[in-house]
């Protein structure tokens, strides 16, 4: 087999997975398959949406980050992390006291991500002005949204915001601020704090632009824990404590749902979670609504206070942040000025975005005759199937099944209704039907001891 | 080659959409140019609606071959006077029901025009229309 070309980072840890299928059955590409008693993630469709993590009973998904000790490898380690980070934390804790544990454990310079947005959202408005775009415009934020229009709704890429996220671009900043501050390049390194999967397939392979400028990702769940017992332990230096830059209300709220959606021009709708993204997006693609001017979708209930690796529960962070934003406004006049006005021009050329590249995977072929042949005789073997998507067989539904054995990936045996009928008729055994239902689901779970 | 057809109901706008739906599936499938499948996904559904905005009911006749799709809608209805005039960007005669449901704004078949290679309409009053739209696939 030849090697995937689009990195995902949801892993299966084989030694944990007991090939339930939940995950199988929560995918909204349909990507997993439950094969030798495990679920197997199809690279070329998973989007990195985090859903089958958050269904697996058994803890056997997890998130393939970098290793903190990576950040030793850079003389200048810079921590970019998104508001929802300090959303984690109970109220006692200050943020300027993550910032000094920060520190404390190896970043030698601490940001927001947030820091970027207002910058994004004034090029934003003029993009919007701009005539021969089409509409709606769909925003480039979350990364599981972008590869989930790549493959599953091509016909809208042209539709995607043609604009780098807050994180690229906030990295962008700090980066050209510590080289103009007389640093080398190959001396800093900039580790993005992640609440999901997709953002590390965002970095590990980016979409519209050739190389990401984050130098690794850090698992926001891992260092949150970290970070947070050495609050307890009091491991906070006082005279390492810099005085936080403060972000404007709308910036700290970016990520949650509507926090975009409520700063950009005309018609605007924000959509969160995959089953509500997926729905609407088959609606725009067939013309159904019209008149939207802008789409805020988000993999994630909530936003990104939903992120797969977030510790607390979203509404919480959401309300936490809210409060935070309510202590700025309380002491408007005190802020510390982050400079990045000074690169508005730098960060504006630069954060524009290449070409969203459709990468249709839901083809039976790449010829189409070839397709119109497997559909044909996928459509017939699905008549002959129950119809009720049992899941049985390792597949997530009778029609999927169906286009598997198409595609020469599965067998009609390994349908159990179909076994039935085969055993009736003399034409396969006892044992065989055995055989087959073991290769699905190996034989632990079928001899009755799953653990 | 491949066929595939579907009912429709007029009235019935719950369900507008649904062959549109299904026939964007299949190209996927196919493999068929997105921005090709978009056309005719959405000239598919004006006209869908249309049956259900303007007709009592209709069969949708879908042919898809290497070289092009045809796609036949023909309806039992009141039919079109002015087949010219309907195609006119605002004329609409929808009803006021119709127009609460969001329809209505007269620019159907002038958005199918703009989107299909070929448009026949062929229209018998008090008996039906017949829409017949034509996306070729070999050419650009
Ligand atoms: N299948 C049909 N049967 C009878 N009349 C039709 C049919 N299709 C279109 N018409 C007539 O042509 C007119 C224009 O159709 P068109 O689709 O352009 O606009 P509309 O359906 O009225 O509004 P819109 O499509 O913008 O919701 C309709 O108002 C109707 O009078
Ligand atoms: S909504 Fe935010 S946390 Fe969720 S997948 Fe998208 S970017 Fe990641
Ligand atoms: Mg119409």
């Amino acid at each position: 087999m030849t090697k995937s070309f689009f990195y995902h980072a949801l892993k299966i840890n084989e030694e944990t997975c007991i090939g339930c299928s939940h995950c199988m059955n929560a995918c909204p590409t349909e990507a997993i398959r439950v094969w030798n008693g495990k679920a197997i993630i199809d690279d070329d469709q998973c989007v990195d949406c985090g859903e089958c993590e958050r269904v697996c009973p058994v803890n056997a998904i997890y998130v393939e980050d970098d290793s903190f000790d990576d950040i030793f490898n850079f003389k200048y380690r810079i921590a970019l992390f998104p508001s929802v980070f300090i959303g984690q934390f109970p109220e006692d804790v200050k943020a300027s006291q993550v910032y000094s544990v920060m520190r404390h454990i190896g970043f030698t310079h601490v940001y927001e991500v947030e820091r970027a947005v207002e910058i994004l959202n004034s090029s934003i408005i003029k993009y919007q002005a701009n005539s021969d775009i089409e509409l709606p415009i769909i925003s480039s934020f979350c990364p599981a949204i972008i590869r989930l229009i790549q493959v599953k709704y091509p016909s809208l890429v042209d539709n995607v915001l043609k604009l780098s996220t807050p994180s690229d671009i906030a990295a962008m900043f700090y980066k050209q601020k510590l080289i103009d501050e007389g640093i080398s390049e190959d001396e800093i390194g900039i580790f993005y704090i992640t609440p999901c999967a997709a953002k590390i397939a965002a970095v590990r392979s980016p979409v519209g632009e050739e190389k990401s400028i984050v130098d690794g990702v850090i698992n926001l769940n891992n260092l949150h824990n970290r970070v947070y017992s050495e609050i307890k332990k009091g491991n906070v230096d006082n005279s390492i404590i810099p005085e936080p830059t403060e972000l404007y209300d709308f910036e700290l709220m970016w990520s949650f749902t509507r926090g975009e959606a409520s700063r950009v021009k005309g018609r605007t709708l924000a959509i969160d979670g995959m089953k509500n993204v997926m729905e609407f997006l088959e609606m725009v693609e067939n013309e159904e609504v019209s008149g939207i001017d802008y789409l805020e979708c988000r993999a994630c209930k909530e936003g990104c206070a939903g992120g797969i690796l977030n510790n607390e529960n979203r509404f919480l962070i959401v309300e936490r942040l809210q409060k935070r934003v309510e202590r700025n406004n309380q002491k408007k006049g005190k802020v510390v000025l982050s400079g990045i006005e000074k690169y508005s021009e730098y960060l504006v050329n630069n954060m524009q975005l290449g070409e969203v590249v459709p990468r249709s995977m839901m083809m039976l072929d790449s010829d189409m005759e070839t397709a119109m042949q497997k559909m044909k005789e996928a459509q017939k073997i699905e008549v002959r199937l129950p119809g009720i998507d049992c899941g049985a067989c390792g597949a997530p539904s009778c029609r999927a099944l169906s286009e598997d054995i198409v595609k020469g990936n599965a067998t009609q045996s390994h349908c159990v209704f179909v076994q039935k009928v085969l055993m009736s008729r003399g034409e396969i055994n006892m044992e065989t039907a055995f055989a087959i239902i073991d290769k699905i689901w190996g034989d632990k779970i079928v001899k009755g001891s799953k653990k | 080659m491949m066929k595939l057809d579907y009912k429709i109901e007029g009235g019935d706008f719950t369900n507008a959409g649904h062959a549109s739906s299904e026939v964007k599936k299949v190209l996927k499938k196919l493999n068929v140019d997105p921005k090709i499948t978009r056309r005719v996904v959405v000239s598919l559904y004006e006209a869908e609606v249309n049956v259900v905005a303007h007709a009592y009911r209709g069969e949708i006749f879908v042919e898809i071959s290497t070289n092009k799709i045809i796609i036949k809608l023909v309806d039992e209805g009141p039919g079109i006077h002015n087949v010219d005039q309907a195609m006119e960007e605002g004329y609409s005669t929808a009803s006021e029901e119709v127009r609460q449901m969001g329809f209505g704004a007269g620019m159907g078949l002038a958005n199918i025009n703009k989107n299909t290679d070929e448009l026949n309409i062929y229209s018998e009053v008090n008996k039906g229309t017949t829409v017949e739209m034509i996306t070729y696939l070999d050419k650009n």
